[in-house]
């Protein structure tokens, strides 16, 4: 009965999100204020039948109802039930559905914080992201309904795929699918502004913190799924360059080129047509993560179990959705008026450099990781693109950009004196290059790859802390002068530091990780690293759905125990898939991470350890949190808020709508 | 008192036996070669997982005809053009440069080339095209009302020489 | 105002490969082999094991090396492909054991038929690797000088055969 209950929800939403495609939209475009009107009620519909739909979903986890196909292809009654939960989302039908639940979230959110937009614009946006629901919801009543019954009902489920059993895999996906999602309103956005023709600075105002929320929900995202292939795969990778990540990672190039795109359009309204084609872009490199992923056109550790058909309804709502909008472009772009005058060396211009650089960033992600595809659609035989070459390519593209990523921020807007710019910035580059080319000595092994890792890093350290120093060193007050930036001033610069973090964990724990793979006797010990790893044995640990071999490590420095860490591995009792528990000693300065390999055959109770030493490898990811963090200070900044402060002044504007 | 007994007799035995954990490899630092290599190379029957780090059979014998082909003294280069010569190009995760990985490997810095110089001219043209602001004579006059009321004139001359 | 156009142009072009790309197996990679002279080894026979087979012993015949093993799923599909072709006695079908245990091959021979003129036994694999094997059932066409002419990877079916293994060989015996 639930299961049908959910499946009725999809089909009122379904109808719900085709009223909202059209209605508002013709509303706008004839300018009747009765069909505009219904865009919000019509949202706020939306998002509680599909918020039902999940419920349901969910529901039928947790009572275990194997008559649901899909419950019974994910489930199974020895699943903790927090497993449960998170299995919703651990297949091809169930993340489905919740991209369509957090489209609708966001269409409400829209809904809910546009009281300030004129209400065309408002019935636009929402009609756009209406449409796009139509595509997701009917794609997944014809071919992937995640209510799709299975009679006779299995006696017990499938269970979920062991490397989806962890913490980290229950939270990666609903923040990574709120940034693909995101990215549809600044789409939408887009696409309004180009209906109707209004493409101005106050477009770019609206759309930037819509824009910037879902780049700090894919910052996270990401994130958090590279963190959870850093221990959840046994040997401490934590980026791999598959093609499933590398889905993510172009429309986060794109999207970060487009915030930072939007801050030229809204301070100046200028490059508004590249602006808008950018919007364009990172939604349609969500749509397109999202066909590659589930089309099995490319081969990937992550892809869901692929079905032609699957594949072709994609491709068509593809080329309908992104199609259209690049037509309308087309169409539109050559009336946008140029915008406000600046020189060809100016903070606009540095901002366009990086936009270039990001750009081309990301087609090099797009051209590795489609290449095969294009050689075998024409013919010219199979081959294999992976980390060696998107390191070769990516890496030296990104050195001018961090370069430019200092001077920005000290960049003046419509002009820049050059050498009035060399001359303040030349200490900080100073100082950034001789503690890049000396602090590696202090690892003990100079490397000039970790110096010019350094050298990034260090100079958008110092470059930042020359701002603030600009900014707030004076004879006056300086908390006044502190309260005087603005929040979104902060934002960046944090967000700036949170890459030079980032550059950090990367260059130390590619220049000094160190991996050994011993064998260990019970009592054997292993010294590396200065540090003295004890192994105690394995003893067999009971789970709730598997049996766990738990070894013991011990691990001292100077005679003096660190800690004491206990690695897995863990068979599950129903898919029989043997899994890797690593465990980590995470620090500041870096972690000792051990995993157990294999029993060795024939032995007193020997293992196979390996055990890695990852210098400064958490600093990767605080470094995304900080440029999270920079993101939300952003959004929190005060000219955002007097809109709200607005609306509740004015409550009559909603009564007239 | 139970996790005390089973944690006493784990470490009974390291008392009684300590050694020295040693490498699983026979020869560490040609597994390390080896390694490094087959971190380059794919895993034929994987779903994207490199030689080095998957678990199939495949993989395992394939790290152990590297491994006895650089004991054999085989360079790199002569074992990759091997599993090439059997496997194809699609073993390298590496693609070699040829006619047809031209656009693979240049492509990129081609756009980069591209995109710097369609911006050098964007922002050339731009600067042609637009204009400073002229003011039409009725305009002026409103502006230089609207500013004896707020501001002194001599400050826009300042700010603005050409105006 | 072309260049406003050209997004949508290139997304076409995309448009256009992601579509042949959904007819396209990723999985399944061509062997380099083919034209090749077929990879010389010396093993010992599956059923004689004192007796070698290599495959210049061949040299003046076509015929077909089939890889298979006893723990194979698809060669199970393939088997009575391989049985019906045999008793046609068209062209020589040699067997290539691959990773197999002596016991149990041999007696997956007796239970399903032996095609096999005979086989012989790549317990580690090495020819396999060799011979570029990365799934099997794989069947390699190998003409009268000893080349591969053709590969087929994973099970043998009554289409391939008739549609292009047949006519190759017919035409690679008729030279």
């Amino acid at each position: 009965m639930i299961p049908e209950i959910g499946n009725f929800a999809l089909i009122v939403g379904l109808f719900l999100a085709i009223t909202l495609g059209v209605l508002p939209i013709v509303g706008a475009a004839r300018n009747n204020a009765v069909l505009m009107g219904v865009a919000r009620p019509l949202a706020a519909g939306q998002f509680v039948f599909l918020g039902v739909a999940l419920l349901c979903l969910t529901y039928a986890f947790v009572a275990n109802d194997f008559s649901v196909l899909y419950v019974a292809q994910h489930s199974n009654t020895q699943l903790p039930t927090i497993y449960r939960i998170s299995a919703v989302w651990g297949g091809h039908e169930g993340s489905l559905l919740l991209w369509a639940f957090l489209l609708s979230v966001w269409t409400l959110a829209v809904a809910l914080y546009s009281k300030h937009l004129p209400e065309e614009m408002v019935a636009r946006v929402l009609g756009v992201m209406g449409l796009i629901a139509v595509g997701f919801l009917l794609f997944m009543l014809l071919t992937s309904n995640p209510f799709d019954r299975l009679l006779p009902a299995a006696a017990d489920g499938r269970d979920l795929n062991p490397l989806l059993q962890d913490p980290g895999l229950v939270i990666h996906p609903p923040m990574l699918y709120m940034g693909y999602v995101g990215f549809s309103v600044a789409f939408a956005f887009a696409i309004a502004a180009l209906l109707g023709g209004r493409l101005d600075a106050t477009w770019a105002r609206w759309s930037r913190p819509w824009t910037t929320v879902a780049w700090v929900f894919m910052t996270l995202g990401i994130a958090l799924g590279s963190w959870w292939a850093y221990y959840e795969l046994g040997w401490g990778g934590w980026w791999f360059w598959d093609p499933v990540e590398n889905a993510s990672f172009m429309p986060w190039l794109i999207g970060t080129a487009l915030m930072h795109s939007l801050a030229v359009t809204e301070k100046r309204n200028a490059f508004k047509s590249w602006t808008v084609l950018l919007a364009i872009t990172a939604f349609s490199l969500s749509l397109l993560g999202t066909f590659l992923v589930r089309s099995g056109v490319l081969t990937s550790v992550h892809s869901f179990a692929s079905d032609p058909k699957r594949g072709i309804f994609i491709l068509t709502f593809l080329v309908i959705v992104i199609g259209v909008s690049l037509l309308l472009f087309a169409w539109r772009a050559p009336k946008i008026g140029l915008g406000g005058k600046f020189d060809p060396l100016s903070r606009e211009s540095l901002l366009l450099s990086n936009n270039v650089l990001l750009s081309v960033a990301a087609a090099s992600v797009f051209i590795g990781t489609l290449y095969p595809l294009f050689m075998d659609a024409l013919g010219q035989g199979k081959l294999s693109v992976g980390p060696p070459y998107f390191e070769a390519v990516f890496v030296p593209l990104m050195i001018p950009m961090i370069l430019m990523m200092g001077l920005g921020p000290l960049a003046r807007w419509k002009k820049v004196d050059a050498p009035e710019l060399a001359k303040r910035v030349r200490w900080a580059f100073g100082a950034a290059l001789v503690i890049a080319l000396l602090l590696p000595l202090t690892m003990g092994e100079w490397n000039v790859m970790v110096s010019l890792g350094l050298l990034l890093a260090f100079w958008i350290i110092t470059s930042v802390s020359l701002s603030l120093y600009e900014r707030l060193a004076g004879r006056d007050d300086f908390m006044q002068r502190l309260h005087g930036q603005s929040l979104s001033y902060y934002g960046m610069q944090l967000a700036h530091l949170g890459v030079a973090v980032f550059i950090i964990g990367v260059t130390m724990v590619k220049g000094y990780e160190t991996e050994r793979d011993v064998r260990m006797d019970v009592g054997d010990v292993l010294n590396t690293g200065g540090y003295e790893f004890r192994f105690n044995g394995v003893t067999e640990e009971q789970g709730p759905n598997y049996v766990a071999g738990r070894g013991h490590v011990t691990i001292s420095k100077d005679g003096k125990v660190v800690t004491e860490l206990y690695p897995e591995k863990r068979q599950y009792n129903v898919s029989g898939m043997p899994m890797t528990e690593a465990a980590i000693d995470a620090g500041v300065l870096g972690d000792l991470y051990v995993s157990l390999g294999e029993p060795i055959p024939d032995s007193n109770g020997a293992w196979a350890v390996r055990v890695y030493i990852k210098p400064f490898v958490d600093w990767i990811w605080a470094g995304c949190l900080l440029m999270s963090l920079g993101g939300v200070l952003a959004i929190s900044d005060r000219r955002y808020r007097i809109h709200n402060k607005r609306k509740a002044a004015a409550p009559l504007e909603e009564k007239t709508a | 008192m139970k996790y005390l007994l089973i944690l006493l007799f784990t470490l009974l035995p390291a008392f009684s036996y300590a050694g020295e954990a040693k490498d699983m490899a026979a020869d560490p630092v040609l597994e390390q070669r080896m390694i490094g290599l087959a971190e380059k190379l794919r895993c034929l029957v994987c779903q994207n997982e490199s030689l080095a780090s998957s678990h199939a059979e495949l993989a395992e014998d394939l790290r152990r005809e590297v491994r006895e082909q650089m004991q054999k003294g085989m360079t790199d280069q002569e074992i990759i053009d091997y599993l090439v010569s059997r496997y194809g190009d699609f073993v390298l995760y590496d693609p070699p440069v040829k006619a047809s990985t031209l656009v693979l490997w240049y492509g990129p810095f081609a756009l980069l080339l591209i995109g710097a110089g369609v911006l050098v001219f964007q922002l050339r043209k731009r600067r042609s095209q637009i204009a400073e602001p002229q003011l039409s004579d009725a305009d002026a006059h409103r502006a230089a009302e609207l500013l004896e009321q707020s501001e002194k004139p001599e400050e826009l001359m300042k700010k603005d020489p050409q105006a | 105002m072309m260049r406003f156009i050209l997004p949508f142009v290139v997304f076409v072009v995309l448009a256009v490969f992601l579509a042949i790309g959904l007819n396209l197996n990723p999985r399944e990679v061509p062997s380099p082999l083919v034209g090749k002279p077929a990879p010389a080894f010396t093993l010992p026979q599956l059923h004689e094991s004192t007796k070698q087979f290599s495959p210049s012993d061949m040299k003046g015949q076509v015929w077909l090396l089939n890889v298979w093993a006893s723990w194979c799923v698809s060669c199970k599909e393939e088997h009575p492909v391989l049985m019906e072709l045999s008793r046609r006695n068209i062209v020589p079908i040699y067997g290539l054991d691959y990773k197999d245990k002596q016991a149990d091959a041999e007696l997956w021979l007796k239970k399903g038929g032996d095609p096999y003129v005979l086989s012989v036994a790549d317990t580690e694999g090495r020819i396999g690797i060799d011979y570029g094997v990365y799934g099997v059932p794989e069947t390699y066409v190998i003409d009268k000088q000893g080349v591969i002419q053709y590969k087929q990877i994973g099970p043998v079916t009554p289409q391939s055969l008739t549609e292009k293994i047949l006519p190759l060989v017919a035409e690679l015996q008729a030279k």
